[in-house]
């Protein structure tokens, strides 16, 4: 049965009410801070107040002597994660850092870092106990820049750091943990026969995911080590999985349970709290809860990397790209792995070169762990290389978006890093970019418009799924992915039009890790495509087991039942002439015709079709205070189909939201001791309601054949392009190229001082 | 530390609960009174997720004492619903999935329906500036201007639009 015919479709592509929707616009869904065990204590975090310093002692004696402190813990109270032990499962995370960054074990890395932890009987003991702790530091040198981390004589976060993709392997300790490199054919000659190149440097700085609900748990810890976690995150598999790795626990003897998640963009796809608190709690025979403050999830958690981009291309006068060189250097933070391999393939992945170099480097540097954030790595080396095709625009004296149409990736084309596209949507993004009514919509003074396009590739892998016919004949669906989007609404679509049921009829539940088969976390824009092909398969299994049913009710074989509109209908006139059955009536029967009616599938989906997005900006400019305005944005993007059209736009919009936040106004802003200056929303500023127009959204649907109803991932890719729109446009606007994220007031009269300046003699 | 006795009315019901000092409504409301409708996004009143409706002012919970709630009337997210009846905004919010995770949307229930007691036509841009101390990470705000725009329409008695774009 082939679901791709849009026209065939009763509930995919509709608008519903999310199931989950009446709890949330009450305030009775429960997020991670709002669960209460009884016998609670309350766990605080004693972070450190330096950006690099070795941990000489912690003595606790001062702290356990207040009533009410139950237990307190550091890092000597963790297993040593070896090497052999650092992964679990295909989870992409080294537990050895994880473990390093959730407490410090000897150095404290940045200003913020966990040193130790305590719990209490209430929020003010805990607090106070935090101050009766008495930490000696030994300060050391820090370094917070890229260059300046990666120059000779920089100080060094870790003595057994090397780093990998270079030849001959280095001997001294780096804060460079790798270098990637990706190449298509020779940049040299490409460069050669260019009849124009230009060279850019792009500079960010890093940024919050942002999510307005701070990371929160309750642990508890049974004496036989039985242990139930309840917290918001992005995967309860993922949470019971690092946390036992982390704190030495077997997998079996953790339950966790997923709470209503509060955003996280991928900022939640790691564990902060959940093994401190599971440690607090073995140790004071209590549970315990443990809620970061909003100040504590500045300092300590996250961000996406700062990062420097510089972009070479070369093109020949008719518009034609010859070469590409990006060259990408990204902040980690205190551990490895930042998303500059992302960075260096998505950002030029939306085009056609015969000859391209990318080369990537993962810094370290006193800052904290850098965590995913959205297409991770996409935004940063897309903001590059479209401001950098911008910049080329300009210089061939072509128009943008043809400039992009003349290089664009087509079926067929071959990625720098070695895929080959087929079936992708760009073209189409470009075709309606070119269409659309903002395009001719006329722009007044100090006014300009932008364009960029972006990439992501989404994610497969593993989901589980199980779907049950009740005895009254309505359906409930269990599936293992925390909903932070509105996912379980086109779960519980999928199941109906496979079923022919209505949407009412059928509950989707995000089950914890006992209740349904192991899932991968929400995360890489693969709930609606795993999640949903599992959903879809365990939904035709149990069609199947329907239609047994049948047979067994009308004793005909099942091969003469067919099902169609929530029913079984003998398949023609030989079958015989019976009454169709719903489910109501063969689920009341279950028991009768062979017991339960039920299918659970475990999947490891294949076949994720990668995101393409265009994107239009207009800005206005205020030339006296720097303050740019977003008047008007559109955002294309092939979404494959829509299973719910208003939650696809929804995260069309707050992609685009995010990335202007980036653009304009977001950034880390730290002292000359590496302490972090405005860890709170007041003066990190993100973009209110007032800062911005309608959103409009064009859903390009370009079905992925590999999924049951073509579904694409579709919630990264909106953040990929914004950034250089936004400065495209401003650059349209006034003439100035800013090449430094964010593009703030201060930095745009700062720009607009010097171009009013008389030029010195060249 | 001896605790302070407060009397007031939450929702329409009188409340006493006793509390310390320095714990702020919010505190209060959530680990007092278990009304966690009310979120700390940030304990700073910059996030407006803890939004309650204090004498007919909306204010962020987390930048008033639990003592300061002596004598007044508050209105949490709790109250915004008469039983299993849906207020219009939380309605309109459903229709027009004005809500991805939901965590700041108690906030902008509270404030939208302060709004729509004051104001019974907003414009687009009123309604912007009234809900711009109200932080969402998800939506970019759009679906959440249009329902309360909806909201408003619906409460004046007139043909709601429709949700669809």
């Amino acid at each position: 049965m082939s679901y791709l015919d849009k026209a065939t479709l009763k509930v995919v592509g509709t608008r519903p009410i999310r199931p989950d929707g009446v709890d949330k616009v009450t305030g009775r869904a429960n997020f991670g801070a709002d669960m209460v065990m009884p016998g609670m204590l309350w766990g605080r975090i004693k972070r450190s107040p330096h950006a690099h310093a070795r941990i000489v002692s912690i003595n606790f004696d001062k702290a356990l002597a207040l009533p009410g402190v139950k237990a307190v813990i550091a890092g000597g109270d963790f297993p040593e994660v070896t090497p052999d032990r650092a992964h679990v499962g295909a989870a992409p995370a080294n537990l050895r850092d994880l473990s390093r960054n959730v407490i410090a074990r000897g150095k404290a890395l940045y200003e913020g870092h966990a040193v130790a932890a305590v719990a209490a009987t209430s929020q003010a003991i805990a607090e106070q106990a935090l101050d009766l702790i008495e930490v000696e530091y030994q300060v050391l040198p820090h370094v917070m820049d890229v260059e300046a981390a990666m120059a000779d004589g920089a100080p060094i976060l870790h003595d057994d750091m090397f780093t990998a993709g270079v030849e001959p392997k280095p001997t001294k300790p780096s804060n460079v943990s790798k270098v990637v490199r990706f190449a298509k054919g020779d940049v040299e000659a490409g460069f050669a026969e260019a009849d124009i190149v230009i060279e850019r440097r792009y500079t960010t700085q890093p940024v919050h995911q942002g999510y307005i609900e701070p990371h929160a748990c309750v642990v508890s810890v049974g004496a036989d080590g039985q242990t139930t976690i309840w917290s918001s995150s992005q995967g309860q598999f993922m949470v019971r999985a690092y946390t036992s790795r982390i704190v030495g626990a077997d997998i079996a003897n953790i339950r966790a349970i997923p709470a209503e998640i509060g955003g996280g963009f991928g900022g939640k796809t790691i564990v902060y709290l959940e093994p401190l608190a599971y440690m607090l709690s073995k140790k004071s025979g209590r549970p315990v809860k443990m809620v970061m403050s909003r100040e504590e999830v500045f300092r300590a958690t996250g961000p996406a990397p700062g990062a420097i981009v510089e972009v070479k291309l070369g093109a020949k006068k008719d518009g034609h790209i010859t070469a590409a060189q990006s060259i990408l250097k990204y902040q980690a933070g205190a551990f490895q792995g930042s998303p500059v391999q992302q960075g260096c393939i998505c950002g030029l992945a939306v085009y056609d070169f015969p000859n391209a170099l990318t080369v990537g480097y993962d810094v370290l540097s006193n800052r904290p762990k850098t965590a995913a954030y959205r297409a991770p790595g996409a935004p940063i080396g897309s903001y590059g290389v479209e401001s950098c095709i911008d910049e080329l625009a300009e210089a061939l004296g072509i128009e943008p978006l043809k400039l992009r149409e003349i290089n664009g990736a087509k079926d067929g084309t071959k990625a720098t890093h070695g895929v080959t596209w087929n079936n992708i949507g760009y073209q189409k993004t470009l075709e309606a970019a070119r269409a659309s009514e903002h395009l001719k919509a006329p722009l007044g003074p100090n006014q300009g418009r932008g364009i960029a396009s972006g990439y992501w590739h989404n994610a497969g892998g593993e989901s589980s799924a199980a779907v049950h016919v009740n005895e009254d004949g309505t359906v409930t669906v269990t599936e293992g992915h925390p909903d932070i989007g509105g996912s379980r609404a086109s779960m519980a679509m999928m199941v109906a039009e496979v079923l022919g049921v209505p949407f009412e009829n059928v509950r989707p539940v995000v089950g914890d890790t006992t209740s349904i088969g192991f899932s991968a976390s929400t995360g890489g824009s693969r709930v609606t495509f795993a999640g949903g092909m599992a959903v879809t398969q365990a939904a035709q299994k149990v069609v199947e087991v329907l239609k047994q049913r049948a047979a067994v009710i009308w004793d005909i074989s099942p091969e003469a039942v067919e099902w169609r509109d929530g029913k079984a209908y003998p398949a023609g006139a030989n079958a015989g002439s019976f009454e169709p059955l719903d489910l109501a009536t063969i689920g009341n029967r279950s028991a009768r015709t062979g017991g339960p009616i039920s299918a659970e599938v475990q999947i490891n989906a294949q076949g994720q079709g990668p995101g393409f997005a265009t994107h239009i900006c207009d800005v206005e400019v205020d030339r006296e205070t720097g303050h740019v305005k977003i008047l008007r944005y559109t955002a294309i993007q092939d979404v494959g189909r829509a299973i719910h059209p208003s939650y696809v736009e929804g995260q069309m919009q707050g992609g685009v939201t995010q990335g202007i936040g980036w653009a304009l106004s977001e950034e880390y802003i730290y002292d000359k001791n590496g302490c972090l200056e405005n860890p709170g929303f007041l003066d990190y500023r993100i973009p209110v309601a007032s800062d911005l127009p309608m959103i409009d959204t064009i859903m390009i649907e370009v079905p992925n054949p590999r999924h049951p109803f073509g579904a694409r991932g579709v919630g990264e890719v909106p953040l990929v392009p914004p950034m250089a729109a936004v400065a495209n446009a401003i650059f349209n606007a006034t003439g100035m190229r800013l090449r430094d994220l964010p593009m703030s007031p201060p930095k745009l009269r700062a720009a607009f001082d010097a171009a009013a300046l008389p030029r010195a003699a060249e | 530390m001896s605790k302070h006795h407060v009397t007031t009315v939450i929702n329409g019901e009188p409340v006493e609960f006793l509390c310390e000092a320095q714990q702020t409504l919010l505190d209060v409301l959530r680990d007092e009174l278990n009304l966690t409708g009310s979120k700390e996004g940030c304990g700073s009143g910059d996030c407006g997720a803890c939004s309650v409706i204090a004498d007919g002012k909306v204010v962020c919970s987390c930048l008033m004492l639990g003592v300061e709630a002596e004598g007044k009337s508050i209105t949490t997210v709790e109250g915004v619903a008469q039983g299993d009846k849906l207020h219009p905004v939380q309605q309109k919010f459903l229709e027009h999935a004005a809500l991805q995770c939901g965590f700041c949307t108690p906030g902008f229930i509270v404030a939208a329906k302060a709004l729509l007691d004051e104001n019974k036509n907003p414009t687009e841009e009123e309604t912007r500036y009234w809900l711009a101390g109200n932080l969402c990470r998800c939506t970019g705000y759009d679906k959440i201007v249009r329902a309360v725009l909806d909201a408003a329409a619906v409460m004046r008695g007139e043909n709601p639009r429709s949700p669809a774009a």
